[in-house]
């Protein structure tokens, strides 16, 4: 059965540590395959940075974006350019016409690079070197301008910003915006381009880095005992998003719902999370009851989970506290494991893997977990993929941000 | 050091390609920046900064307006050389 107010997903695009495009970033996923890596440079001898590791994009957008484009554009905006186009052409190309389509395409932090490579530049050389770009080249808005540039998008243009929850708080912008009738088709997601020596330096200095730089690519490791903190990703994901009415009118190929968007903040602290979880059960409670379902339907999680002490347990707490018995048959899958974490980009990707579980009944493995934790109050899929049930399912991708933003979406099989 | 007209149109065909995606031997003396090239004013200003970098010449904003084609920046490139 369909209404007007149900959204689905026709489209997908992703350029990630994991690959270029979503195929080979979901093979890499369900193989358990990390995207972290020494850094080629020198920014821990120049800098004193104590982290020498990231999770960098597998495919330089320079292979794929013409010229100018990559010179015009911050990195934040080429990923989601890049993502934007193969969600688009994914989705069939939806003819659209511009005043029913939307853009929602996020940003934790904005153009940091280019901010501060013109910081240098004006430093070094003066203000008259400076290139006139840098102004839309650095603002947060600049990768959901270029998509709305890029399709023509006219029914409203938007970046919510709210740190790591970023990406997941757009795809529930962009949900609205078709239920409330303002547009038919939505593209919506998250990008970020900071593996850079000054926030990897801020974020270390907040010691909320993992330290493992002798074993990268076991260093994001949520849930198990010894983990020591996130490893920052980078990369873009974007999801198209359609009335089930527009879809089905143009016979698209419709991946999943989302059936239910739930939002709250905790007002607890400015980085950590309520360790009541209040407002993390707030919002995986209203994105189930937005739904119409209940948790007995909900058998997949996709966690925040960013391999921090407090952050990964808080959320388990969480699940079990809303859940109740139900949480024994839910999978849960940390998937930051093998991505590392991607800030504004993390809520948009973990939202394709959950689109992705759901249409191909598979959750994907958790990687690194040598020794779960005892406190894990919920089962998670560790090493394999694990299997999710036939019938009406639905998934949750749960993504928090620094300043206490919760988001939770409630995805369903089409 | 002053380059020679040939010089200074092969360096800014480079800078304009750049910036443009255009072929370098579409960026010829007589096509128009704004009409033939479809170079908006912040590529415009982009070339400009790029330009004096390479020729190591300064063209103030003022004069920018009268560079309406590629022979006129070449011209003024030249002459603020000289």
């Amino acid at each position: 059965m369909t209404s007007a107010r149900e959204v689905v997903v026709t489209g997908l695009g992703a350029t990630t540590p994991l690959g270029g495009d979503v195929t080979s970033t979901w093979e890499a996923a369900l193989a358990g395959v990390s995207g972290a890596h020494t850094l080629d440079n020198d920014w821990a001898e120049t800098y004193g940075i104590p982290v020498t590791f990231a999770a960098t994009i597998k495919v330089d957008p320079a292979e794929v974006l013409s010229r100018p484009e990559t010179k015009r554009m911050d990195p934040s905006a080429q990923y989601a350019i890049v993502a934007t186009r193969e969600a688009w052409a994914d989705a069939g190309s939806p003819e659209v016409p511009g005043e029913r389509l939307g853009a929602v395409v996020s940003s934790g932090i904005g153009g940091i690079q280019t901010i501060l490579d013109s910081w240098d530049t004006m430093r070094e050389r003066g203000a008259r070197r400076m290139l006139p770009m840098t102004v839309p080249m650095l603002m947060p808005n600049s990768p959901s301008a270029y998509v709305s540039l890029e399709l023509g998008a006219r029914a409203g243009t938007h970046a919510l910003v709210s740190a790591c929850a970023s990406g997941a708080e757009a795809v529930g912008y962009a949900v609205d915006m078709i239920r409330s009738g303002r547009a038919d088709v939505v593209v919506a997601g998250g990008t970020e381009a900071a593996i850079h020596p000054m926030p990897l330096g801020g974020f270390a200095a907040s010691r909320t880095l993992s330290l493992r730089n002798d074993d990268p690519e076991r260093a994001s490791r949520p849930y198990d005992v010894d983990r020591d903190g996130f490893v920052l990703g980078e990369g873009a994901a974007v999801l198209v998003l359609e009335s089930a009415e527009h879809a089905a009118a143009r016979g698209a190929r419709v991946y999943a719902k989302i059936g239910g968007v739930g939002l709250s903040s905790d007002a607890y602290h400015i980085t950590s999370p309520d360790p009541e979880g209040t407002g993390q059960v707030a919002a995986m409670r209203f994105a189930v009851e937005d739904a119409g379902v209940t948790t007995a339907d909900v058998v997949h999680v996709n966690a925040h989970a960013t391999s921090t002490k407090v952050g990964d347990l808080t959320e388990t707490a969480s699940i079990r506290r809303l859940f109740g018995a139900d949480a024994d048959h839910v999978q849960l899958s940390a998937t930051k494991s093998m991505t590392g974490h991607l800030l504004g980009g993390a809520g948009a990707i973990e939202s394709v893997f959950a689109v992705k579980a759901v249409a191909e009944r598979l959750a994907p493995p958790t990687i690194n977990v040598e020794n779960p934790d005892p406190e894990l109050q919920v089962p998670l899929v560790r090493d394999e993929p694990a299997k999710l049930p036939g019938g009406d399912i639905a998934a949750i991708n749960n993504s928090f941000g620094f300043g206490g933003h919760n988001v939770a979406l409630l995805i369903q099989n089409a | 050091m002053a380059n020679t007209d040939q010089e200074i149109l092969t360096g800014l065909a480079e800078i304009v390609a750049e910036e443009t995606g255009l072929d370098t031997a579409d960026v010829v003396p007589e096509k128009s920046f704004t009409d033939d090239l479809d170079i908006d004013s912040l590529s415009m200003m982009t070339i400009v900064t790029h330009a004096e970098d390479k020729f190591g010449v300064r063209i103030p904003d003022e004069e920018v307006k009268n560079l309406a084609t590629v022979g006129d920046a070449v011209n003024f490139i030249k002459s603020a050389q000289a």
